[in-house]
């Protein structure tokens, strides 16, 4: 039964699946689309296991529709008794050595892949960042640059960054889909994964353990950049003046505002590791406000007025004396301004 | 008490009846019952979930209570409708099969549901005082620990309290079906419903002291101040994560296996053929459910267990897919060459089989641990629960309901309403999780209270809001059907689907005393055997004689409500002392009924040989 | 009545805890039940072993225990697993009057077990300030052997009221396997301190 396509369907079904899954969700956000090591081993193993799952499922079905279409009763056939068989050797035989051959093949690869991305033999000289847990906003802290930033990661690309995690309050998971799969992020020890991005890019990243309220606007981006921006970044982090007094009025204003409504008490300017709330030094280059939203002086006044509207269970709330709208927009514009590095999303190509 | 005294009798005196039946039938009808209710509940919840994530950045619930209704719904449809509703089917039929009276602890039996049942409505009482429980069903510490209020309280007492009932039960059936099987039937020949019974009830058995365990850590640190998940005084929260788990999986088989064997009953009768390799499929159930406690890591790939325990769980998880293998093929094998009849149950029975081959590959998918890093705890993960549960479990209860209905109430449900509430439920189900195989890969988290915009999540979110909707719909016909069943149904014969197995010998429904003879029992599928080579009707093993039956007993009614009155004493004792009094007064109340059921003799009673003998036959 | 004849024939089946089919329920009914309660304490176990080190700068095992104390526990726990053994061997001869003795000796030495253990933690809690709130190893260790005391209360509670019920009435059909089931419940208890013994205070004490 050579016909349309002939021998070749299966390959072009796969084919089409793979432009299919390809075409799955947004870029830098997709599973389906790898731009790093681990999300690639990860796609390799769902390609390998889709197929060898769909070829019992093609059997099932076609055994499945082949029986009902031949033996549903049909009319005359009311008092007809099948012959009552007890079973047949060979064929159980056949239907149970052929799926531990099919898990095999399946076996294999993934214990192989399990232990290459556990391997973290070459940690001690490669970029640590350690990575830090919150309800609801992510901590980076890059060890022994003295340097701190939160929610934005800048990775360079086609090296291998080691992650050490832990979690300041509950459990929260690391994920970043189109790079790699995730880890949980425990209070009690530190887990440790790698990043290596392919391609420069802005990829998006989500917390994958129910942490509270907020957990569904707990985002963050790792910024891959090329490894010469990325040393500039560093350095740039590493000069910044914190006391740096703004150009703008307003922004000076906002200045002095932070440090009076007490933002200054969890929020550090400059490396300060310990700081309890996100590191703000390179506010203004940050791709989301509270996650999620655009960065705008306009969002960011919400953020700072009314921030329960914004990440519903925050730990900000309550925390500080109240800000009217005029002082939160001096805030705003003092925050909006600290851009230390020109090293931004937009050298990752976005 | 007689048999004419067992009849008409006025409302109350029916309900009084129910409260203190240790009857397994009515103790089936009380599950079925109890259970369909928190079934609509649930699929409520599920409806308000879904209408929440219609479109990106809805705001039809709020966060917190977002959390309520998927912690609710979760645990509402495993412990409070799948496992009361499977354990109604055991009640009202594994006796029947096997031929016997009743069950060996008709008293603990009663015990069982009304501990369940007071369970549930503790842990729904949250809804009314001051917020459900929000830590999600795996309630993973320190989340749970810190969640404030009494939600995760009322989650802890609820389910202490039903999971106690659920493990009662299995031992009373474990019992019934080692000590009380009628004469001839072997193990090898006991229909695989009763077998699944049994196997389930072992799991039962071994895996809810564990969640017993955990749920007692959890109660001692939120409660009584203890540290197992407190970090700072050096607790450890992956130990919560062990324990739920060791229990968390066997429950899924606890799940799936009855459903197995509803589905093995059905096919076999409907294609009026002999299970196909029934050897096979008695060890398949039994290796399932060993392996079936070898693989509770598979949960944790990501919690940093390292690659060797990854590796491990890994390779055992994807060995089950072996013996569930065997059992498609079985069943395939069974239809094949039979002649097969295709009504409502037989339709549940059919779409299975599909639906539950694909939650079956993406169990083996998920199973392999590099890849489950990017499924883990995203939509991926819950369209595979859902085909499996779903399509597993709620099809096979469904199938069951629509199969033994006659046998149960005595009347056929409606097979035009039936079919119409299948296609609908069919439909709308693969409407709804298909497409969240792939929202799970495409970057989106499970238990997300919104979606952003602009992120590709919009019109799979969308799809699989109206496919909800459809099975809502389809699940309201069922309910209409059972409504125009009681009212307007055909009285069903005793042996209306040519059935092969022992419950389709006597009346429908059957008799208290369900055999008035106990049967001899010559081979597998005996009624088949008596149908084809003998007269017809089963042999009695033993001549026309007494019958002792158990006494009635509210005890359990009020042992339960001592529970129930208890755990509000141990969730309010946190904000006052005051509340210790309902402990004591509760435990009390729980005790004095043991008490007397110590010291008070119960021997039953016997229905005389002359009164069966007017009974017609 | 039929049954009161049958539950009290005129000589005693040589197995009486199993002549009836409530018996045998009973009887294998606590087998299960008793599985389950391994899974219980493996579980306690299990923690235990997890947190034994988690001390957060308390007490240590090797600070804690003495092993004089908890050596005394386990005889008057083994003695009193004898005891019931000698009692069934009564029942079986259809004496039940010593019967009911052992199973006094039994209850007895059950008591004194429960007394040293109380008398442990107020010890630990006085001289040592260890309580359950302490740290993780406080909360894991009182848990474990607080569950193991509790299954010693409930055990005695369940032999006095069996006791006292059935003292006029002498051994029958009916009470014959409540006795036997009371008695593998005792050795379960037991075998578990031994365990509790090993793990929590050997271990312990070695460190």
């Amino acid at each position: 039964m050579i016909g349309w396509m002939g021998k070749r369907k299966p390959l072009f079904l796969f084919g089409m699946l793979a432009l299919l899954l390809a075409g799955c969700g947004k870029e830098n956000l997709t599973a389906f689309e790898p731009k790093g090591y681990g999300a690639e081993s990860s796609m390799n193993l769902i390609i390998l296991s889709i197929i060898i799952m769909a070829f019992v499922l093609a059997i099932v079905l076609l055994v499945y529709v082949i029986t009902l279409v031949r033996f549903r009763k049909k009319k005359g056939q009311e008092n007809f008794i099948p012959k009552q068989v007890e079973g047949n050797k060979t064929l159980e035989t056949v239907w149970t050595v052929i799926p531990i051959i099919l898990v095999l093949i399946l076996a294999v690869p993934t214990v192989v892949a399990t232990f290459d991305l556990a391997d973290k033999s070459e940690a001690q000289d490669g970029i640590n960042v350690e990575v830090t847990g919150n309800q609801y906003w992510w901590h980076f802290n890059y060890q022994g640059d003295e340097v701190q930033t939160s929610q934005d990661l800048y990775i360079p690309t086609g090296e291998r960054v080691y992650l050490n995690m832990k979690s300041s309050d509950v459990i929260h998971s690391f994920w970043v889909p189109s790079i790699s799969g995730k880890m949980d992020v425990n209070p009690e020890n530190v887990n440790t994964m790698y990043l290596e991005a392919h391609e420069e890019g802005v990829y998006w990243g989500k917390c994958a353990e129910l942490c509270g309220p907020s957990h569904s606007l707990m985002d963050f981006k790792v910024i891959a950049v090329s490894p010469e921006e990325y040393d500039q970044w560093i350095s740039d982090m590493q000069s910044v003046d914190p006391e740096a007094n703004p150009e703008d009025a307003v922004a000076q204003d906002g200045k002095a505002l932070f440090e009076e409504k007490s933002c200054v008490a969890c929020h550090a300017i400059g490396s300060s590791p310990n700081a309890t709330g996100p590191n703000l030094t390179n506010f203004g280059d940050r791709t989301k406000i509270a996650g999620y939203l655009e960065p705008t002086e306009e969002n960011l006044v919400k953020w700072i007025t009314d921030p329960e509207s914004v990440k519903p269970g925050n730990k900000m709330t309550g925390n500080y004396p109240d800000v009217s709208e005029e002082e939160a927009e001096q805030i705003a514009a003092y925050l909006l301004q600290l851009s230390p590095s020109d090293i931004t999303t937009e050298s990752a190509g976005n | 008490m007689s048999i004419a005294a067992a009849q008409n009798k006025g409302f109350l005196a029916a309900v009084w009846d129910y409260l203190t039946t240790v009857d397994h039938k009515k103790i089936a009808k009380l599950y079925l019952f109890a259970g369909g209710f928190f079934f609509l509940l649930g699929g409520l919840e599920a409806l308000f979930i879904r209408i929440q994530l219609i479109s990106p950045e809805n705001d039809f619930l709020t966060a917190g209570l977002y959390n309520e209704m998927i912690t609710m719904h979760g645990t509402t449809m495993i412990f409070l409708a799948a496992m009361p509703l499977l354990l109604g089917l055991m009640n009202a039929i594994m006796p029947l099969q096997i031929g016997a009276r009743d069950v060996a602890f008709p008293f603990l039996n009663s015990l069982g549901f009304w501990l369940f049942l007071f369970g549930g409505v503790l842990l729904n009482c949250s809804w009314f005082l001051g917020g459900a429980p929000d830590a999600g069903w795996t309630s993973y510490a320190p989340l749970s620990i810190q969640s404030p209020g009494h939600g995760v309280d009322f989650y802890i007492m609820g389910l202490q309290i039903s999971g106690a009932g659920t493990l009662i039960g299995g031992i009373n059936f474990l019992v019934t079906i080692v000590t009380m099987r009628a004469p001839g039937m072997t193990y090898m020949r006991m229909p695989l419903f009763s077998w699944t019974t049994f196997v389930t009830s072992v799991l039962i058995l071994f895996a809810f002291p564990a969640l017993t365990v955990g749920l007692f850590l959890l109660m001692f640190d939120r409660m009584f101040g203890a540290a197992f998940f407190d970090v700072t005084l050096g607790g450890n929260a992956v130990i919560w994560q062990h324990l739920f788990w060791i229990f968390g999986h066997p429950e899924v088989y606890i799940l799936i296996l009855p459903a197995f064997g509803i589905f093995s009953d059905i096919i076999s009768t409907f294609s009026k053929k002999r299970l196909f390799g029934y050897t096979a499929m008695v060890f398949a159930t039994i290796l399932i459910a060993f392996l079936g406690f070898m693989v509770w890591a598979h949960h944790m790939f990501t919690v940093g267990l390292g690659p060797v325990a990854n590796a491990i769980f890994a390779i055992a998880t994807m060995a089950i897919a072996v013996p569930t293998g065997i059992k498609i093929f079985n069943w395939l094998g069974t239809m094949w060459g039979g002649s097969i009849t295709i009504n409502s149950a037989m339709l549940w029975t059919l779409a299975f089989i599909p639906s539950f081959t694909i939650g079956g590959m993406t169990g083996v998918m998920l199973a392999s641990a590099v890849a489950d890093y990017q499924y883990h705890d995203t939509y991926f993960v819950v369209a595979h629960f859902h085909y499996v549960i779903v399509g597993g479990v709620v099809f096979g209860i469904l199938a069951g309901l629509h199969y033994w209905w006659p046998k149960i109430f005595g009347k056929i449900l409606n097979e035009t309403l039936g079919k119409l509430s299948f296609w609908l439920f069919f439909i709308g189900f693969h409407l709804t999780f298909f497409i969240q195989h792939f929202l799970g890969l495409m970057g989106m988290p499970r238990r997300y209270w919104v979606f952003l915009k602009d992120q590709g999540l919009d019109t799979g979110n969308l799809v699989s809001t109206i496919g909800a909707f459809l099975m809502g719909v389809g699940g309201l016909i069922f309910v209409i059907n059972i409504i125009y069943t009681s009212v307007k149904g055909e009285k069903a014969p005793a042996d209306p689907w040519d059935g092969r197995s022992l419950e389709w010998a006597i009346p429908s429904p059957p008799p208290f005393y369900n055999f008035k003879q106990t049967p001899l029992i010559r081979g597998l599928d005996p009624l088949w055997i008596e149908k084809t080579e003998g007269k017809g009707k089963i042999t009695p093993a033993e001549p026309l004689g007494d019958i002792h039956m158990p006494d009635a007993s509210i005890l359990p009614f009020i042992m339960s409500f001592g529970f129930f009155i208890a755990g509000f004493g141990f969730i309010y004792q946190v904000d006052h002392k005051g509340w210790l009094a309902a402990i004591f007064v509760g435990m009390g109340t729980a005790l004095i009924c043991m008490l007397i059921r110590s010291l008070k003799d119960y021997h039953g009673f016997h229905i005389h040989k002359e009164e069966l003998e007017r009974e017609a036959d | 009545m039929s049954h009161d004849h049958s539950l009290n024939p005129e000589t005693m089946p040589q197995e009486p805890e199993k002549a009836t089919l409530e018996g045998k329920n009973k009887f294998l009914g606590l087998w299960f039940f008793l599985g389950g309660e391994t899974v219980l304490f493996a579980s306690l176990f299990g923690t235990y072993l997890a947190l034994r080190n988690s001390t957060a700068g308390g007490p240590a095992t090797t600070d804690l225990f003495g092993l004089e104390l908890v050596f005394v526990m386990t005889m008057l726990l083994l003695t009193s697993s004898l005891t019931s053994v000698y009692a069934m061997y009564q029942m079986k001869n259809n004496n039940f009057k010593k019967m009911q003795l052992w199973l006094g000796i039994t209850a007895l030495l059950g008591m004194a077990f429960l007394a040293c253990e109380l008398y442990e933690f107020y010890h630990y809690i006085h001289e040592y300030e260890f309580t359950f709130r302490s740290s993780a190893f406080g909360s894991a260790f009182y848990t474990l052997v607080g569950f193991h005391g509790g299954h010693v209360v409930f055990g005695l509670s369940w032999l006095i009221v069996l006791m006292v019920r059935n003292a006029k009435r002498g051994l029958n059909l009916y009470n014959a396997p409540k006795y036997y089931t009371f008695s593998l419940y005792w050795h379960f208890i037991d075998v578990v301190w031994v365990f509790i013994f090993t793990v929590v205070y050997l271990m312990g004490k070695v460190g």
